[in-house]
């Protein structure tokens, strides 16, 4: 029996799953492989009944805490799609404030205690909610990517997701590095699988994969020191996708092991 | 005539997220009839506090995964108007591309994908495979390739993209890309009239209902605004004040909702395709033109299901002007140029853009640092709400007699009619009883 997949979004831009609905014709050859039974944005039809649910977006409110415990107790698999799902992506940057703090920028005095569509905590990635089997990474997802991990899983396989750096996909394509055109690149500490099309593009790299489990440390202090650059300036670079990676309490940090 | 009625119609789009409708009826009274938004609210404002200029584009992009290069270009125009930032006119050619090919992306999803099965009386697209339709449906997926395609070439990804940089494009596309392109849009010229005429034959399927209301959109003597224009009004003229926009939209809280609504002169305003029509057809070019007379649309329309009608009729026009605009660059010689220079300065900038779904509006106060102090965008399914409230509270009780399913159905089609959001385009609907 083919898998059947189920597809759920929370706080995002849709962006995602519409990169699904841009594969055109070839959505077909994956509904070959994979029997999808809930996919709001393709069918009206809904089946409670999946084996893989793919989750799209941040999960910003108790309600969706809520919803998303129910999803992981029906399916077998569970996969995270895009950046707003597998790190908290953008959605995080609000974490530096208090919610109350950022209620009021966005909607002044507005009477909004009762209103129970702004009982709003701070953003969490799926796996601070539940565990998370898979990751399909990028702001906005590769679509290449997405037809892999499904086909894979259908095919009984465990998806291969990079774990090496941007710079590895940037040089194959024979980029100029962007640091030597005065750029700030994530590149160096971000996973690769994204072909590194935003160097490729001559835009440096925000980090939307998420950063490496072991970014090279040596390499990352050589680099910020060749081109007179600060570990600040990185760290503040990461909170476009990565708020609180690198924060010191439960966060990774990057300290040279010795000093040469 | 006393029947009750109970309609719940849930998620109704996904208007950066969700809305319902709630329509109950009692004895034949209108008891409740309610268009709700229950988005969870997202704080992009609050975000960009701190941000760095160059940052504010990439994070505002990801507001609207549908409308991400319209986000941008809103974001670029008002932080290199904030830092007194020039674009060089091959800029101002390619960034017109860039708010064509997503207008014809979002316009021929929504049109063909989501308002055609509607007139063909379906349920969705997928009974279009194998029918005598099957041929209109290839030439709409045809023409939603080249869309995206475009925008890959143009912008380096048609959903967030990459080479919309402050002052300028990080790359260029080169004149073959360009010409290769241009022989695409030649083809997609005529799928698209074909589409039209298919369509011409159904088209009375849209409901008879008009109602007065006032259309703001971007105008501009030189062409059929998209990029660049002051604010219009069918009610008050031209307003030339862009920095004071606010005193056009007047954003206001509304307890059902989490997005805010907006008003001008009247309860409410209609932004989109339809109100750019009403304002500014008479600068469509031969084909926008030619596919209006098709349809005998004629400025001012208050209907809003010709919503649907203008965005075909636009998706024409974007494609001629496509072909004009690379003609030009192409006659210009196309140079590897990079974004302007920045000088950091203190100061407040507006942009304004024409997006598929209307007016969009990024206001940013940036330090002598160059870090954002303070943010505002004003997005235009906000400012459609309140316009769709009360078309409901005028078409209900003009089709209270019809069966409850047709009521449902008509109510449907009238929030797809202003397109909300992506997910409207194929998303169907759960209903539910209250």
């Amino acid at each position: 029996m083919k898998p059947r997949v189920a597809f759920f979004d929370f706080s995002s831009c849709e962006g995602c799953q519409l990169q699904i609905a841009d594969l055109e014709e070839e959505i077909l050859d994956l509904i070959e492989i994979v029997d999808v039974v809930s996919f709001r944005e393709v069918m009206k039809e809904h089946s409670d009944e999946y084996d893989i649910a793919i989750i799209e977006g941040s999960i910003m409110r108790p309600m969706d805490e809520h919803r998303l415990r129910k999803i992981r107790n029906k399916c077998k698999i569970l996969i995270a799609l895009g950046a707003c799902a597998t790190i908290g992506g953008i959605n995080k940057i609000r974490n530096q404030w208090p919610v109350k703090n950022v209620i009021k920028e966005v909607y002044k005095d507005a009477d909004i205690e009762d209103n129970k569509f702004f009982n709003v905590s701070p953003t969490k990635a799926v796996n601070e909610v539940v565990p998370v089997d898979y990751y399909i990474h990028g702001c906005p997802i590769n679509r290449d990517e997405f037809k892999n991990v499904i086909s894979s899983l259908a095919l009984g396989k465990k998806p291969k997701i990079p774990n090496y750096p941007v710079c590895v996909e940037c040089k194959k394509n024979e980029n100029v590095c962007l640091f030597e055109l005065g750029k700030f690149c994530l590149g160096p500490i971000t996973r690769a699988g994204c072909g590194a099309i935003c160097p490729t593009n001559g835009s440096a790299c925000d980090g939307c994969r998420g950063i490496l489990s072991k970014p090279d440390v040596e390499c990352v202090m050589d680099l910020l020191e060749r081109y007179d650059l600060t570990y600040e300036e990185m760290k503040n670079r990461c909170t476009i996708y990565n708020t609180g990676v690198f924060n010191p309490k439960d966060g990774m940090t990057l300290v040279r092991r010795s000093k040469r | 005539m006393n029947k009750d009625i109970q309609i719940k119609v849930e998620h109704v789009t996904r208007v950066e997220g969700h809305g319902n409708i709630v329509l109950d009826v009692k004895k034949g009274e209108i008891k409740k009839l309610q268009w709700q938004i229950s988005e969870a609210p997202r704080f992009f404002e609050a975000m960009l506090r701190g941000r760095y200029y160059d940052e504010l584009r990439t994070i505002t992009s990801r507001i609207c995964g549908i409308c991400s290069i319209g986000h941008s270009l809103a974001s670029l125009k008002a932080t290199e108007d904030a830092l007194n930032i020039n674009i060089s006119k091959q800029t101002a050619i390619l960034r017109r591309l860039a708010i064509n090919g997503e207008n014809m992306q979002s316009h021929i999803l929504h049109f063909g994908y989501l308002t055609l099965p509607d007139l063909f009386g379906i349920g969705s697209v997928f009974p279009l495979v194998g029918s005598k339709n099957n041929d209109t449906l290839l030439k709409i997926v045809k023409l939603h390739r080249l869309s995206n395609e475009m925008s890959d070439l143009i912008c380096g990804r048609t959903t967030h993209p990459i080479r919309l940089q402050v002052g300028g494009f990080s790359a260029v596309p080169t004149k073959k890309q360009l010409l290769d392109l241009k022989e695409k849009l030649k083809e997609g010229l005529n799928l698209t009239k074909d589409v039209a005429k298919v369509t011409k034959d159904v088209v009375d399927n849209f409901p008879d209902f008009n109602r007065e209301t006032e259309y703001i959109a971007l105008t501009s003597n030189k062409e059929y605004a998209f990029y660049d224009g002051d604010i219009a009004s069918t009610d008050t003229g031209v307003y030339k004040d862009y920095k004071n926009y606010d005193k056009i939209t007047n954003e206001y809280f509304v307890p059902q909702s989490t997005a805010l609504y907006a008003k001008h002169k009247r309860e409410s305003y209609m932004v989109g395709a339809l109100a750019r029509f009403n304002l500014n057809s008479k600068q469509l070019n031969h084909v926008g033109k030619e596919i209006a007379d098709l349809f005998n649309l004629k400025a001012v329309n208050y209907n809003p299901f010709m919503n649907n009608i203008a965005q075909l009729i636009e998706f024409a026009h974007n494609i001629e002007d496509s072909i004009n605009w690379i003609d030009l660059l192409v006659e210009n010689g196309l140079k590897d140029e990079k974004p302007k220079e920045v000088e950091l300065k203190k100061g407040r900038g507006v942009g304004i853009v024409e997006v598929p779904r209307g007016m969009l509006i990024h206001d940013y106060k940036i330090n002598d640092k160059g870090r954002c102090e303070k943010a505002n965008c004003v997005i235009p399914t906000n400012q459609n709400h309140a316009n769709i409230q009360k078309d409901m509270e005028k078409l209900v009780p003009e089709i209270l007699e019809k069966p409850k399913k047709e009521i449902e159905l008509n109510l449907e089609m009238l929030v797809r009619a202003y397109d909300p959001c992506i997910s409207c385009s194929t998303h169907y609907l759960d209903i539910e009883f209250v």
